[in-house]
């Protein structure tokens, strides 16, 4: 037996960066604004923890620009718990992205629900050790940011909404469509990667495997355990919850049940019984009465 | 391969993380494998594997479900187990630097230090060296726990030294991440992120090594 050497550790490879996101498969990462929610949330069962200022339902509220959270919140949060800590940049802000990669987040989330800082350029996530993940409404949407070097997608949903409505369409979306790129013939491939406006070696790539390169995991809207259930049986992977679990009547016993549902999805009984009693969600908005629909941004 | 009722049955915890690549591998080496959620999955079961996840989300889950009863009472019956990285913390007898709830079946003599490698940006690959083996193995850490302590009864397979930058005491040349002691094997690493099947073949030739005593 012998040691690997510590010099010829290869830090930041897409498997290393991918295998976070594996390792999160089956699990709810929570948004939190203080140490004591993300002590809750860890208590709860979370796989991670999104530090953030704002949960996306204030952001809604308040307006103005929404940016990077201040280090030292984030570095107290890093503090509070031993799961990994994500945090989130401006779509295409590499400053604000650099600064979160000094603070060893364990993953960027390149967000719209912050206000986007380019309005054309994603952020070069192969220039960065840390990982990242990022919102999409559809697949071309989710390649093109795969093939900008996001290692995780999530579904954008409609975050700070509490409604699970626009989830479910981008959920269908992607997936629906990996589903009929299986079914294509070699020459249809090039008018799918035409159409999404993709890279035709991802799109290849679906059509071999049946799946996203990347996990695919779901935001935006959901509230209630029978919400994860939903989602997670339409192939997501795991699922972020932001305003859902701090904006309900009683955080903690329903950040516990939307856990157990991740969990046990297949099995209604289970998440009949971690839905009992959990007092009331948090008040939800219907996409007509919106002034701004966080999901358009991005592109 | 194929494989046929004679090859064990492995029962993949799958409460959360990187279930479904250790049932993928198990079938690639040639053995069956089942996913595991609640107690009346273990039904049949000749062993166990604990993927890699958040061990403080898993033993959450383990409670919950119950299957931590149903699975102490397995493994204190001798039933082989394979843990990583989480499930190497969660067969532990002690854990470092993690939650003072956290339970562990305590199924092999090792301290784990959880996280010991540090934060995401330093997880990394690696080429091991193992005892058993005739060639590296292209290793993943993720977020990795190493051992810290390994009783006499703990046959250490591989070592690793760790990066200059490890939250470690700055002394530490090397540290254990591979281990046997009887029927149980763990890792530090993902050996299930990798398409070469030789650690899960480890596992198995255990298995069927317990089976046939």
């Amino acid at each position: 037996m012998n040691s690997g050497d510590g010099a010829s550790h290869l830090v930041g490879t897409v498997r290393v960066k991918r295998g976070l996101a594996d390792m999160l498969r089956g699990g709810v990462i929570m948004d939190v604004v203080t140490p004591e929610q993300a002590k809750i949330a860890e208590d709860a069962g979370a796989v991670a923890v999104m530090a953030l200022e704002r949960v996306p339902a204030d952001i809604r509220r308040d307006g103005g620009v929404a940016r990077m959270s201040d280090p030292a919140m984030i570095e107290g949060i890093q503090a509070a718990v031993t799961i990994p800590v994500m945090a989130k940049a401006r779509i295409g802000h590499f400053g604000e992205a650099q600064v979160l990669e000094s603070l060893d987040v364990d993953y960027i989330d390149e967000s719209e629900v912050l206000t986007p800082a380019d309005e054309a350029h994603h952020i070069d996530k192969w220039a960065f050790t840390v990982p990242f993940v990022c919102g999409a409404t559809n697949l071309g949407e989710a390649l093109r940011r795969i093939s900008e070097g996001a290692c995780m997608i999530r579904s954008k949903g409609e975050a700070g909404t509490g409604n699970i409505v626009e989830a479910v369409r981008h959920l269908r979306s992607i997936t629906g469509d990996i589903r009929k790129i299986t079914q294509a013939d070699a020459a249809e491939l090039f008018d799918w990667a035409k159409q999404l406006q993709s890279p035709l070696g991802l799109v290849q790539e679906i059509a071999e495997t049946g799946r996203l390169p990347v996990p695919l995991f779901c935001a935006g809207g959901i509230a209630t355990p029978a919400d994860a259930s939903l989602v997670m049986q339409l192939g997501a992977e795991a699922v972020f919850v932001g305003s859902g679990i701090f904006k309900s009547e009683d955080p903690g016993p329903r950040a516990e049940a939307i856990v157990e549902a991740t969990t046990h999805y297949r099995d209604p009984s289970v998440v009949a019984k971690v839905s009992r009693g959990l007092g009331s969600a948090m008040p939800g908005l219907e996409m007509e009465g919106l002034e701004t629909k966080l999901a358009e941004r991005g592109w | 391969m194929t494989a046929s009722d004679s090859q064990p049955l492995i029962g993949v915890v799958a409460l959360q993380g990187a279930a479904a690549e250790h049932v993928a591998a198990f079938r690639r080496a040639g053995a069956r494998a089942v996913e595991v959620r609640v107690p009346a999955d273990l039904d049949g079961v000749d062993a166990v594997a604990l993927p890699g996840g958040e061990s403080t989300t898993m033993s959450h889950l383990l409670r919950t479900s119950g299957l931590f009863d149903a699975l102490s009472e397995r493994l204190a019956g001798g039933m082989p187990a394979f843990g990583t990285c989480a499930g190497m913390i969660l067969l532990a007898v002690d854990v470092l630097d993690g939650r003072p709830d956290q339970r562990c079946f305590g199924a092999i003599d090792i301290s784990v230090r959880r996280n010991a490698f540090g934060r995401q940006v330093a997880s990394f690959e690696a080429e091991l060296t193992a005892d058993g083996l005739d060639e590296p193995f292209k290793a993943v850490f993720i977020r990795a726990p190493w051992v810290e302590r390994a009783g006499d009864s703990v046959e250490v397979l591989a070592e690793i030294t760790p990066a200059s930058n490890s939250s470690t005491d700055g002394v530490r040349s090397s540290v254990p991440v591979l281990c046997r002691s009887g029927p149980i094997l763990v890792s530090s690493f993902h050996p299930e992120l990798t398409a070469d099947n030789r650690i899960h073949q480890i596992f198995i030739d255990m298995v069927g090594a317990s089976m046939a005593r």
